[in-house]
């Protein structure tokens, strides 16, 4: 029966019977064009580039893998990594503490959020750069008694890489709060109402009820927040904390062979974003369960468009018709 | 108003013991007076259904008893102890969050939108509370929970996620996760007004069951047939006030006040 069907419904597909008008889907010819013209001009665009002497792709093969390079690259990625973890769990607590009901912990979250979102990041690295004009020793204990934690002379405690961590992380911090309260507040109240019927206390409703879900809403901005903090590390290249773009400078200062190093950073900083964008497809759907089912792959979104040939399609509809109607 | 001791469907006598007991209970929102005096008793065993228009206060009333709103006056204890106060020195003293979650795990709450957690499944959602909040052994929650989830007819659903489910579905997991923490009072908010025509028979046949089997239970509901069956107690509420309360079949039958009797001309 089920054969019988299947030949039914191609022999169908393939020639109509004559009662039954054939559909000519609309052809979008000003599609083609676009996409023609497109590509001719970023074609000519990577022709002269690639032609062009000054850019001295010699030069750019010898330092790609230099070890310099990858010193700087290494710096570059635990910068990145650290930053977003400092940023992530600091973040989530003055989250925390902003949505609480306490009015001083409420205060000081938002004025946190005020001044690392309303100056400069740029300002920010310089500052921990500099901090040791500021204070010769830094001195962590509890105040108005003797008892310290941590003493010792600024420069000393505060190199460039502790500096740029700290810079990053805090100034991080500030943006991923805003995103973890926006997450927090996007999940239904009868949530946490269901949680608390339930004998579940209220770090606890939060760390199994509620942050899961709001992951949903929050990791698709902190996946873009990582990605820019890749590349906002380059900033930290002022103080010389020697990431990649610190790096790629020194070389540049000694060698004069500017653009070509600049196409040895741009290459590896691509890369790097490239596949920073794997593990955020990865975490969407994961957190996505219980959704809705994922999105279309863009190759799917090719297909639909119409750019490429229809044939695709019909035969993904095909077998489905058949299943409705068997007779 | 009190109830007398009744042999119940299931068989077994009730005794006198009060499980809610309010006595001229009063919450504002404001400016907007919401509960203008509750006065209630739900005997233990018993099954004790809310009437009345929306805004009435029924709901708000329902989840003062598991302190989901805060009470501003009067007295409200389930099975003796003031819900969301300790009594000490003859003053109610403002329990902590913990203690009220200590509270809260005696009774169960279904909810008219069913808050499943979406991120869990059926069985996950059954066994999340016995396993974190009661710290029992997972092997021994999750057998309980098939049971449960057996009992309301979606074994074959257990590892379903909430959004798989239908209505009356999502609404039954709903019912075996709250029974899964053994509550000796489930409290139903309007449980049945968010679901298909069609869907509301198989959630009210598992309450109906679980009526049968002595569960203590305050039901606010449009029901009326499913009040007149099941009920031991029928109340209905107006305006922030109990109006009329008795048996099923003298509140819905015989009204003896002019609201009620307009409200039962509407929704009948």
């Amino acid at each position: 029966m089920t054969t019988a069907s299947v030949t039914a419904g191609t022999s169908r597909a393939d020639a109509p019977p004559p009662d039954e008008p054939r559909i000519v889907p609309v052809r979008h010819w000003g599609r083609w064009i676009a996409a023609l013209v497109a590509l001719l001009a970023v074609g000519g665009l990577i022709g002269s580039l690639a032609r062009n002497a000054n850019l001295h792709w010699d030069i750019v093969g010898d330092y790609l893998f230099e070890g310099l390079i990858f010193d700087g690259l290494a710096t570059t990625l635990w910068l990145t990594a650290a930053a977003m973890a400092l940023g992530l769990v600091l973040g989530t607590l003055l989250a925390v503490l902003r949505l609480s009901h306490n009015p001083v912990l409420y205060g000081l979250s938002t004025l946190f959020v005020w001044v690392f979102r309303g100056t400069p990041l740029l300002v920010q690295i310089i500052f921990w750069g500099y901090a040791a004009a500021l204070y010769k020793k830094v001195l962590i204990g509890i105040p108005f008694t003797h008892i310290t934690f941590i003493s010792g002379d600024t420069n000393s405690l505060l190199t460039p890489s502790v500096a740029a961590l700290l810079a990053l992380g805090l100034n991080e911090a500030a943006y991923a709060s805003e995103i973890v309260r926006a997450g927090i507040q996007s999940v239904d109240a009868g949530q946490t109402e269901a949680a608390h019927s339930l004998g579940m206390r209220p770090a606890l409703t939060m760390r199994r009820i509620v942050l899961p879900q709001a992951m949903r809403v929050i990791i698709p901005p902190m996946g873009n927040e990582t990605i820019n903090m890749l590349k906002m590390t380059a900033l930290v290249s002022v103080i010389a904390a020697h990431d990649l773009m610190s790096n790629i400078q020194d070389v540049y200062a000694q060698n004069y062979q500017v653009i070509p190093m600049l196409v040895v950073a741009s290459i590896w900083y691509l890369s790097l974003v490239s596949l920073l964008s794997l593990p955020q497809a990865w975490l969407e759907r994961r957190y996505g369960r219980g959704q809705s089912a994922g999105g279309t792959s863009p190759l799917a979104r090719l297909f639909s468009a119409g750019v490429l040939p229809r044939k695709a399609a019909n035969a993904q509809a095909g077998p489905s018709k058949t299943v409705k109607d068997p007779a | 108003m009190t109830t007398t001791p009744q042999t119940r469907p299931g068989g077994t006598l009730t005794t006198a013991e009060a499980m809610v007991r309010a006595e001229g209970v009063r919450k504002n929102f404001g400016r907007l007076e919401v509960l203008k005096g509750i006065d209630l008793t739900v005997t233990s065993g018993q099954v004790c259904c809310l009437l009345g228009p929306s805004g009435s206060g029924k709901s708000t009333f329902l989840r003062c008893i598991n302190h989901l709103e805060k009470i501003d006056g009067g007295r409200l204890t389930v099975s003796g102890v003031p819900v969301g106060y300790r009594q000490r020195d003859g003053r109610l003293h403002e329990l902590r969050e913990r203690e009220v979650a200590e509270h809260r795990r005696s009774i169960g709450m279904v909810f008219q939108r069913f808050n499943l957690f979406p991120h869990l499944t059926a069985l996950e959602n059954v066994t999340e509370a016995p396993v974190r909040v009661a710290r029992r052994q997972r092997a021994q929650v999750r057998e309980e929970a098939m049971e449960l989830l057996d009992r309301v007819g979606l074994a074959d659903r257990a590892h379903h996620h909430p959004a798989q489910l239908s209505g009356g579905q999502q609404q039954r997991v709903a019912i075996a996760r709250a029974l899964a923490m053994k509550p000796r009072l489930m409290l139903f908010d309007e449980p049945t007004s968010a679901l298909d025509p069609e869907l509301v028979g198989d959630v009210l046949d598992v309450m109906r069951s679980l009526a049968e089997d002595g569960m203590t239970m305050v039901v606010v509901t449009h029901e009326i047939g499913f009040a007149r069956e099941v009920a031991d107690t029928a109340v209905f509420m107006d305006d922030g006030i109990v109006v009329e309360a008795g048996s099923p079949r003298d509140v819905l039958t015989r009204p003896q006040h002019k609201r009620t009797r307009a409200f039962l001309s509407k929704v009948l």
